[in-house]
């Protein structure tokens, strides 16, 4: 133990847990005035923090109901926020499916099986995947508005472009679930050679079932990855009925329409699952996250 | 494991020739997708897709590749959609493409010549008349009007003649028929006894329709109507008149160094973006230097082992990284509004202070800081907690027995030895918030604006998101100028990744 006085220990505690309160009362004022601006009656500030005539009517409308006040006059939904979610959950489940499948067998050949040139392509996997996607921008909307002609599925405003584009965020996951393969014992994978297993089998049986974990972690990061992103969707998405939610939800802060309590309650109704799906998988993701990017 | 190529799959011989004809089939499916996409213009993204293609008959076809399949569709989809989009962004900063540059050469050619002119005198209403399962035109008049032979109106091209008839046809069809079928009847010419031609002019007249300009040798085109000549101007993608003035559209074509020139050249452009790059550079480092600085302190005292409810801090602590960015963005977008916003509202009460954050470029910079702050450092606290563990106990007991303070103890021997590994992850921070264009977008817009330019330019923006707006926002699409910014960043970005990569490979040879 380290020597300490008691007094100074003491101090020392009270200042450490004010230090933790004052910083997280001060981080947690955001959600916690959204919560009361959900509530409150109207879109603009009305000079108090905790809503005197608390009202249904933002929750309402977030769930897509028209929403009857006191004197009559009935209030129709501003946006589909239920369809929105759908849409960028839909998008995002299958982007996370395709990009789980492709990192993790590029990950195992990575590991596992030995070919010319697999350095060096590893080496240029965790250059390109430094390079944002911001860089592609302008390309990938001049290409999917030319595609578009060919087929409006790999046009401008269809989902699946989307998706297609989001397979390319593969990169960085090849090199966490190779981190992962590397750190199984060889000898497991030797014995199935022995017993005559191709590495597709090996993959198959071995590899596969021990990646579980790493591939919940990969499909988790993807996921919300995917949900969080605005400069790809807000360029390929047009419609209001095809957007996703981080699209979406712009317009509700829009200067000549400007809907602060409808937002409010939408963005709790929207944040709220993914907050929580996040903080469930948070402590195999800190695990994945430090193995993948540590180990090379 | 590679002489286990013979072995591969476990099918008979049937199994094997319905896989060599599914690789046969992908294939040609995929060159005959390179084939359309070179015909619809896009001929560099259509050489990628034939390569990918090629690769994918190789791969799949030949077992000598077997180990390659493994690897395939990472890089495939790598090549398609990061690396040749990059690259093509890049190349578009040598074009003109742009909202007055949009179309090939051929379109433009075909939208000039597809301009008409209308012949007022000659325009007539007309209605639709049902003839059994065909249509007849009818085209009124003071006194009566004409009323053409049946036509079928199925989209086929036909010219019939109209005969004039005293009295208006006793039923015609709605308005809205008509508007439905308004593609045929834009096929239809109808021969009035006079012997002028008709067309479909308008929703509601048929009127005598000539082409502004007709096609002469080697692609120059002539107005009709003064006889002036047109002549195809492939340097700026125009055509141009005698006298130089250009026609819209104009197609895409390659200008040289012709953006560079407009940064570089143009006070109006380069003024801004030095101080956008400056602040770009500024915004990435103040970001890290304070998620870092935060994210540690609080990993710190996370760690203290007097510390209780270290789980509940944990989670609050975490809540900003596990909330969707886009939201959290949004609803200080929301609070800072300094007309209607909460935290001007809790400031004019408490401190009788409102700051201007959406006009006053400093307080918008702050601003931006701030959210970025509240947003990175709980990654920060996270990394940190891994990291700090890693430092032994037993170093940081034998400084407190020589009696050094928390203090001091934290900076002579916990630091030292966490900086080298966090070095990589620093790095990649930093050049994730070099191109952090959702929080500016999101929650600045890139706003207030620099005064004095000839390009909305902003002074929260960041070359990412100034680029973003020369092309998607507003100031109409300027997708040539956007891929010459985007060279710029390309180079900077790559000098990081660089330095990324080695302090990646020093961080790894250590462990």
């Amino acid at each position: 133990m380290i020597v300490e006085k008691k007094s100074t220990l003491r101090t020392r505690k009270l200042l450490a847990h004010g230090f933790m309160i004052g910083f997280i009362a001060l981080v947690m004022f955001p959600f916690l005035v959204v919560v009361s601006i959900s509530f409150r009656e109207g879109n603009f500030t009305v000079g108090e923090l905790i809503p005197s005539n608390p009202t249904l009517e933002h929750w309402y409308l977030a769930f897509g109901l028209d929403y009857t006040r006191a004197d009559g006059t009935v209030v129709e939904p501003p946006y589909p926020v239920l369809l929105w979610m759908w849409n960028s959950v839909k998008i995002a489940a299958i982007a996370a499916t395709g990009v789980l499948a492709i990192s993790t067998i590029s990950a195992y050949a990575f590991s596992r099986v030995r070919f010319r040139g697999r350095a060096g392509l590893l080496d240029m996997l965790f250059i390109v995947q430094m390079f944002p996607t911001t860089l592609a921008l302008i390309a990938l909307y001049a290409v999917f508005d030319s595609l578009g002609d060919i087929s409006p599925i790999l046009g401008i405003d269809s989902h699946w472009s989307l998706v297609v584009v989001y397979l390319s965020g593969v990169m960085m996951h090849i090199w966490t679930i190779k981190g992962y393969f590397d750190s199984i014992d060889p000898a497991l994978d030797k014995a199935a050679a022995i017993d005559g297993a191709t590495p597709w089998q090996s993959f198959r049986m071995i590899f596969l079932p021990l990646a579980v974990p790493i591939m919940s972690v990969v499909f988790v990061l993807t996921f919300i990855a995917v949900i969080n992103d605005y400069p790809l969707a807000s360029i390929l998405l047009r419609s209001e009925e095809n957007l996703t939610l981080a699209v979406g939800s712009r317009l509700y802060l829009n200067e000549f329409k400007y809907l602060w309590g409808d937002f409010a309650a939408a963005a709790i109704l929207s944040g709220l699952p993914i907050s929580v799906v996040f903080l469930v998988a948070q402590r195999y993701l800190v695990s994945g996250l430090s193995e993948g990017s540590v180990k090379g | 494991m590679t002489q286990s190529a013979a072995i591969e799959m476990p099918q008979g011989r049937p199994g094997r020739l319905v896989a060599k004809a599914l690789v046969a089939v992908i294939t040609l499916a995929l060159i005959f997708v390179a084939y359309t996409v070179y015909a619809i213009g896009q001929p560099i993204f259509g050489v990628v897709v034939l390569l990918v293609a090629l690769g994918f008959f190789y791969v799949f076809g030949f077992a000598r590749a077997y180990t390659a399949r493994f690897i395939y569709p990472g890089i495939a989809t790598m090549a398609l959609f990061v690396v040749f989009p990059i690259f093509y962004t890049i190349y578009l900063g040598f074009t003109n493409y742009g909202s007055f540059n949009l179309l090939t050469f051929e379109r433009a050619q075909e939208v000039i010549l597809s301009g008409r002119s209308v012949d007022e005198t000659t325009a007539r209403p007309f209605a639709l008349v049902q003839d059994g399962a065909a249509y007849r035109i009818y085209l009124s008049d003071e006194s009566g009007g004409f009323l053409s032979d049946p036509v079928p109106l199925d989209g086929s091209a036909e010219t019939v003649s109209a005969r004039p008839v005293a009295n208006p046809p006793a039923e015609t069809m709605e308005r809205r028929a008509a508007v439905q079928l308004r593609g045929p009847l834009g096929e239809i010419g109808i021969a009035l006894p006079d012997g002028n031609l008709l067309r479909n002019a308008g929703l509601r007249e048929f009127a005598k329709v000539t082409p502004d300009f007709e096609r002469l040798e080697d692609n120059r085109l002539r107005h009709v109507a003064s006889g002036e000549i047109l002549t195809p101007d492939h340097e700026t993608g125009f055509y141009t008149t005698a006298d130089g003035e250009t026609i819209a559209p104009g197609w895409r074509t390659y200008i040289g160094l012709g953006n560079f020139e407009r940064i570089f050249g143009s006070e109006g452009i380069r003024g801004p973006i030095v101080s956008i790059f400056a602040w770009t550079v500024a915004f990435a480092a103040a970001s890290v230097v304070f998620t870092f600085a935060i994210g540690l302190t609080l990993a710190t005292i996370l760690q203290w082992e007097h510390l209780r409810f270290k789980a509940v801090y944990r989670v609050l602590l975490i809540l900003p990284y596990a909330v969707p960015a886009f939201i959290s963005i949004l609803i200080f977008r929301g609070l800072f509004n300094q007309n209607f916003g909460e935290i001007n509202m809790i400031l004019e009460a408490v401190f009788n202070i409102r700051p201007d954050w959406n006009t006053d470029g400093t307080l918008a910079r702050t601003m931006l800081l701030i959210v970025n702050t509240w947003l990175g450092y709980p990654y920060m606290m996270l990394l940190a907690m891994g990291f700090l563990q890693a430092v032994p106990e037993e170093q940081k007991k034998a400084a407190y027995l020589e009696g050094a303070g928390p203090v001091r103890v934290f900076f002579k021997i916990t630091l030292p030895q966490i900086i080298p590994p966090f070095l990589p992850l620093l790095l990649a921070s930093f050049a994730f918030n070099f191109n952090n264009i959702v929080l500016v977008l999101l929650l600045s817009g890139g706003g207030p604006d620099i005064p004095g330019t000839i390009i909305p330019a902003g002074q929260t923006d960041i070359l990412g998101s100034f680029t973003y707006r020369i092309a998607f926002q507003d100031s109409g699409t300027q997708f040539g100028l956007a891929g010459a910014i985007t060279l710029i960043i390309f180079v900077l970005v790559s000098i990081i990744a660089y330095a990324n990569f080695v302090a990646m490979r020093r961080a790894t040879a250590k462990v």
